[in-house]
């Protein structure tokens, strides 16, 4: 999936999914102090499922596109916010 | 001896279960249960961890009749298990996944297609007086506390809630977006299903797209089994849903707009069911409708000074319940709030009072309060905050700490470094003065 997508063109779009989780999950920090390579959960931001659920809309509303829990890339996807915003970059339809 | 039935409402030839690779029968979920119920090791308790349904239900069945007690813990923290381990030194855990079980024994869900559903010659009948499950609670002290369910209970309630629905007349197929382990997936998609007539889908499915999936795999009519914030995301992601024919929710109270939008939409009722791990599900109402619930068949309550206690049916004992509640006629009443101390976010319960003690508990914190605001937004989940008086530790160091400590959805969002508490002459918090402090702190960051 994320292999197709320029690296650039991630980097170009992770302040935009930051901005986009730090407000919908109302966390206490700016967009930029998510570290993009540490873990989403867990010992990183330590979000949860709910998290997920309110993650999924937002991209949804965003960027065109449902997320499934078949995908057998879904560990990956949210693994860290560049793999997250890798993912949309390669799925997104607007 | 008494003894009830594993399922009732339904043949040999019934459906009782739905899957990617077709119906299950009633014969062949028997058969898998008679079958994996001769390979169990053994001991008299079963950790059922299995993430898909029907696994879970086949297991369920296989230790029922083989007189295993089937453990079901609200949570699967590392300490939870140890206190199962502890508690029941012969425990076995069945697994369908890669859960990791820590040191507990750990036996994977068995290859069944030997077993011969036409071996099956009629519905195995169970003690009424044999316990069949423990359901956990979390408990004011974090310590996960039992709750043993007879099988005659188990039977009425599934029974009951068959009866409050509807159901009985029209089976449906259930699909669930909750866990069948925790007492209200247990109800009602797994005992709906056993003694309603019903079937039900063996996935769980997360995502709105999923939920649009799973009820497409089934036929008519549909039950969809899940919780307020299901419900609202499933909603708000405006995506094509296939026919609902009914709506259940429970583990919050649901907003009346969204039950109204939900039954717009879909142009099914919705109930909502109200209940406890402790006492079982205890009433019904359509939302729609009006605010007053009914009471399930043959349950009772009793109110002594400021406790509601719920009694008779399928209820086990007398069980106080943690809600305020004010008795109308006719077998009706309200609800008004949970007592102070207990929080439910998500289905998860905690209390105030433990929360507390964690975060006291961390190096560093001189003084701490959480605070549950009461800015409910619709169907959305209301999240815990903290206020700390912590002069050498940041938020990150905060967090870091407590999350070894507590469940992932009390961590406070936000933790408000504060220099003082507003504690009174007494040292207590008063609930308006956390209330004050919030929204000064709350608009100042905003404003």
């Amino acid at each position: 999936m994320s292999e197709a997508i320029p690296a650039q063109t991630v980097d170009t779009l992770l302040p935009e999914v930051a901005a986009l989780i730090v407000e919908a999950l109302n966390l206490e920090m700016a967009p930029e102090e998510i570290d993009p390579d540490a873990p989403l959960f867990g010992e990183g931001l330590g979000l949860d499922s709910i998290d997920v659920l309110e993650i999924a809309l937002v991209i949804s509303k965003h960027y065109g596109f449902q997320l499934r829990s078949d995908n057998a890339d879904n560990v990956r996807i949210f693994a860290s916010l560049r793999a997250l915003t890798a993912y949309i970059a390669s799925q997104r339809t607007k | 001896m008494n003894t009830l039935p594993l399922i009732t409402g339904l043949g040999l030839d019934g459906m009782i279960a739905w899957l990617p690779r077709g119906p299950r029968r009633v014969r062949d979920f028997l058969a898998d249960a008679e079958a994996l119920a001769a390979r169990l090791p053994a001991g008299h308790a079963l950790l059922n961890m299995c993430h898909d349904r029907y696994h879970f239900a086949v297991g369920f069945a296989a230790g029922l009749i083989s007189g295993k007690i089937s453990l079901q813990p609200a949570s699967q923290s590392a300490e939870t298990l140890v206190r199962i381990r502890s508690d029941f030194p012969d425990v076995v855990c069945l697994c369908d996944d890669d859960f990791d079980t820590l040191d507990l024994p750990r036996w994977d869900f068995p290859d069944l297609s030997a077993a011969d559903p036409q071996e099956v010659t009629d519905i195995p009948r169970i003690p009424a007086d044999q316990v069949a499950a423990i359901l956990f609670t979390s408990g004011s002290t974090g310590l996960p506390q039992p709750h043993c369910k007879t099988w005659g209970r188990l039977v009425a309630n599934g029974r009951a809630e068959a009866a409050t629905l509807g159901l009985g007349r029209t089976p449906h197929t259930l699909v669930g977006t909750v866990p069948v382990q925790h007492s209200y997936g247990f109800e009602s998609t797994f005992l709906l299903a056993l003694h309603g007539g019903c079937a039900f889908w063996s996935g769980k499915p997360f995502y709105p797209q999923d939920i649009a999936a799973a009820l497409e795999a089934v036929p008519r009519p549909r039950l969809l089994v899940t919780t307020p914030f299901h419900l609202s995301t499933l909603l708000a992601s405006g995506i094509d849903l296939p026919a609902i024919d009914h709506l259940l929710s429970a583990t919050a109270s649901l907003p009346a707009a969204l039950a109204a939008t939900a039954e717009a939409r879909t142009g099914a009722p919705l109930n909502e069911i109200y209940g406890s791990t402790e006492s079982g599900q205890l009433a019904s109402r359509r939302t729609t409708e009006g605010p007053a619930w009914t009471l399930l068949p043959g349950v009772r309550l009793e109110q002594d000074a400021d406790t509601t206690y719920a009694c008779d049916g399928h209820v086990e004992g007398r069980v106080a319940l943690s809600d305020v509640i004010e008795l109308l006629p006719d077998r009706h009443f309200l609800l008004h709030g949970r007592h102070a101390d207990l929080i439910n976010i998500a289905g998860k319960r905690t209390s105030l009072a433990y929360l507390n003690h964690q975060i006291a508990a961390v190096p560093g914190v001189l003084d701490a309060a959480f605070f549950l605001p009461d800015d409910e937004t619709a169907g959305g989940v209301t999240r815990l905050t903290a206020f700390v008086v912590a002069p050498t530790l940041d938020s990150r160091q905060l967090l870091a700490a407590l999350r070894p400590r507590i469940d992932a959805v009390f961590l406070p969002r936000p933790a408000i470094f504060v220099d003082a508490l507003p504690r009174d002459s007494t040292g207590k918090l008063p609930r308006n003065a956390l209330q004050a402090l919030y929204e000064e702190k709350i608009h100042h960051a905003i404003g």
